[in-house]
C-alpha cells in the first residue's frame, strides 16, 4: 500500500530528484515494466514503480529509508525496459545521493562505507585493492565479513593481490579526488 | 590489428585468469595489444554511485592516456567496458561535465576515444569464419550457457552492445569453436555484482536463481566476459550450497579460456588454476591432456 506523509517538503524531493537524475518523474504511466524486470524487487518492500509512483504523489524524505535504495543493484534492467524512456535507475541512484546528504537512517550492509573504501585505496593507489579496502570497511562496519572464510583459498588462486597495486598514474588521479571535493565544497 | 588494452585493476587479483587468457588468445590470432601507461582505476559501482564527476573523470583519465596512443581502446571486462562509454557519452552530450572533467584532469578531452569490447573485436575485426579456420580442439559436445549480465548491454542507448534483450555474441564464438550454446532465459538478468561485499544475502539470492537455471538446461559451464559476474557467480556456488542443500559445481569460465583451448594454448596457461570450481570436467571432454 501506498501512504503519504509530509507532503510539504515532498515536492522538495520530487524536484531534486529530477534535478539530479534529469528525469521527469510525470510521464511514468504507472506500467510497472520497471518492476517486473527488476532482480532485485522480489526482496525489498519498496518496487521501483511505487517509487516513482510515490515521488509523483509528493513523497517527502521518507522515501529515502526506503530499502531499494541501497539494495538496487544498479543493473540498469528498468530503464532498458521503460516505454517512456524513463531513467528509472538514475532516479535510484539520485535518491541513494539524497539519502546520504540528508542524513537517512543507516541501512543493512552499509553500501556508503564500502563504496568509500573502495575509492579510498583508488585515491591511495591509483587502482583498487582488495586486502586495504576489505580491512577498511572491516574495520567501519565493526564486525568480520562472513566472506573472510573464502580468503585463504582465493590467496591460494592468486584472487587476492597481497601487494598494493603499482604503476597506476597517482598524480591524476588525486586531482581528480581533490578537484570532486572542491567542487562539493563549493556547491555546499 | 592494433588496440590499447585497458586491463582493468581486477586484470592484477581476481581476474588474473582473464587478463592472462586475454593476452594468449590475442597473441595467437595476431591481435597486437599495448597497454596504455599509467592506467587508472574506471571507478566502477562506487563511482558510479557516489559522484557524477568523479563517475566521469575517471574513466577520462584513461581516454585521454589512450587518444595519446592513437589507437581504439580494447576492453575486456564489461563492468569497465561500461564506464568508459557511459564517460565518453556524458562528455559528448553535456558541455558542463566535459567542463567539469578539463578541470580535474587538468586537459580537456572531447569524448571521441573509440572503446571496443574484445567480442566486437573477435566478431567484427577478427571475424567468425577465421576463427573456425583457426581452431584446434573441437569444442564438440561441449554444452555453454552464455551469460551477459548488465554491464555489457546497459544503458542499450549508450552501448550499442549486441541486442540488449537476447545477445548472442558469445554464443556465436561458442559455436564457431565446435560448441553448443544453450537457450536459456538469464542472459542478461543481473547477479547483483556490485552488492557482493555489502548485501551477501542479496547476492545468494540472485547467483542462486541462475546457477539454478543453469543446471536445468543441462550447462557443462557458462561462460562470461566480465571478472565480476564469473567471481560472484564462482565464488556464491559454495553458499547457495550452503544454505538450499544442493550441490552445483559448475565452472564459471572465461570465453577467453574457452577460446584459448580450442586454439590449442595449455589450460595452464590460460589461467584455469585459478578459478575456485574446478573446470576438470570441461577440460576432459574437449580432450586436454593436462
Ligand atoms: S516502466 Fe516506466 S512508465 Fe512503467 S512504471 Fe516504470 S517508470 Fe513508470
Ligand atoms: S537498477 Fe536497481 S531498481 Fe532498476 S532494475 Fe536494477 S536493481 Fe532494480
Ligand atoms: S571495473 Fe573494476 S576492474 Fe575495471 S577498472 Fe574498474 S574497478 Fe578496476
Ligand atoms: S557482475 Fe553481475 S551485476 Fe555486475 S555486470 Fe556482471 S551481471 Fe551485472
Amino acid at each position: 500500500m501506498i501512504t503519504i506523509k509530509n507532503k510539504k517538503n515532498g515536492q522538495g524531493l520530487k524536484r531534486a530528484v529530477e534535478e539530479l537524475s534529469g528525469v521527469d518523474i510525470s510521464v511514468c504511466f504507472q506500467c510497472k515494466k520497471c518492476s517486473s524486470g527488476c532482480p532485485v524487487a522480489r526482496l525489498t518492500r519498496s518496487r521501483p514503480s511505487e517509487i516513482m509512483r510515490q515521488l509523483h504523489l509528493g513523497a517527502g524524505n521518507e522515501l529515502l529509508e526506503s530499502d531499494l535504495v541501497w539494495m538496487c543493484a544498479s543493473c540498469e534492467t528498468c530503464s532498458a525496459r521503460c516505454p517512456m524512456g524513463i531513467d528509472v535507475a538514475a532516479v535510484i541512484d539520485a535518491l541513494r545521493k539524497l539519502a546520504l546528504a540528508r542524513g537517512a537512517s543507516k541501512q543493512k550492509g552499509n553500501v556508503p562505507l564500502f563504496n568509500r573504501a573502495f575509492l579510498k585505496t583508488v585515491e591511495t593507489f591509483g587502482r583498487s585493492y582488495e586486502i586495504g579496502m576489505i580491512a577498511a570497511y572491516k574495520l567501519g562496519t565493526g564486525k568480520l565479513m562472513n566472506d573472510t572464510e573464502k580468503f585463504p583459498a582465493m590467496l591460494k588462486k592468486g584472487k587476492i593481490a597481497l601487494l598494493p597495486p603499482r604503476g597506476g598514474d597517482r598524480k591524476t588521479v588525486r586531482r581528480i579526488f581533490k578537484t570532486v571535493k572542491q567542487n562539493k565544497e563549493a556547491k555546499a | 590489428m592494433r588496440y590499447a588494452y585497458y586491463p582493468g585493476c581486477s586484470a592484477e587479483s581476481t581476474a588474473r585468469d582473464m587478463h592472462q587468457s586475454t593476452l594468449a588468445v590475442a597473441r595467437a590470432l595476431g591481435i597486437d595489444l599495448v597497454e596504455p601507461k599509467g592506467w587508472t582505476c574506471c571507478g566502477a559501482t562506487a563511482g558510479h554511485q557516489t559522484d557524477r564527476l568523479l563517475a566521469v573523470s575517471l574513466p577520462a583519465a584513461n581516454l585521454t592516456k589512450v587518444q595519446d596512443m592513437k589507437l581504439d581502446m580494447l576492453v575486456n571486462c564489461a563492468a569497465c567496458y561500461s564506464r568508459m562509454k557511459v564517460a565518453n557519452h556524458e562528455i559528448t552530450s553535456h558541455s558542463s561535465i566535459r567542463q567539469g572533467v578539463r578541470e580535474a584532469l587538468d586537459r580537456d578531452y572531447d569524448g571521441s576515444v573509440k572503446v571496443r569490447h574484445l567480442l566486437e573485436v573477435l566478431l567484427e575485426d577478427v571475424g567468425l569464419p577465421a576463427i573456425t579456420k583457426a581452431v584446434k580442439r573441437s569444442l564438440n559436445g561441449l554444452k555453454v550457457a552464455c551469460y551477459y549480465g548488465c554491464l555489457l548491454v546497459r544503458p542499450p542507448k549508450i552501448l550499442k552492445f549486441d541486442d540488449p534483450e537476447n545477445p548472442t555474441s558469445l554464443d556465436r564464438l561458442v559455436t564457431a569453436m565446435g560448441g553448443t550454446s544453450l537457450e536459456w532465459p538469464c542472459k542478461v538478468e543481473c547477479c547483483g555484482g556490485g552488492l557482493s561485499l555489502s548485501r551477501t544475502d542479496v547476492v545468494v539470492e540472485l547467483t542462486g536463481s541462475i546457477i539454478d537455471m543453469a543446471a536445468s538446461v543441462g550447462a557443462d559451464c557458462i561462460a562470461v566476459s566480465c571478472p565480476m559476474c564469473q567471481v560472484n557467480l564462482d565464488l556464491r556456488q559454495q553458499d547457495i550450497n550452503k544454505q538450499t542443500g544442493k550441490n552445483y559445481q559448475i565452472p564459471i569460465v572465461y570465453i577467453t579460456q574457452l577460446l584459448g583451448l580450442s586454439l590449442g594454448i595449455s589450460s595452464g596457461e590460460l589461467g584455469f588454476n585459478q578459478l575456485m570450481v574446478p573446470a576438470s570436467s570441461v577440460l576432459e571432454k574437449i580432450h586436454e591432456r593436462a
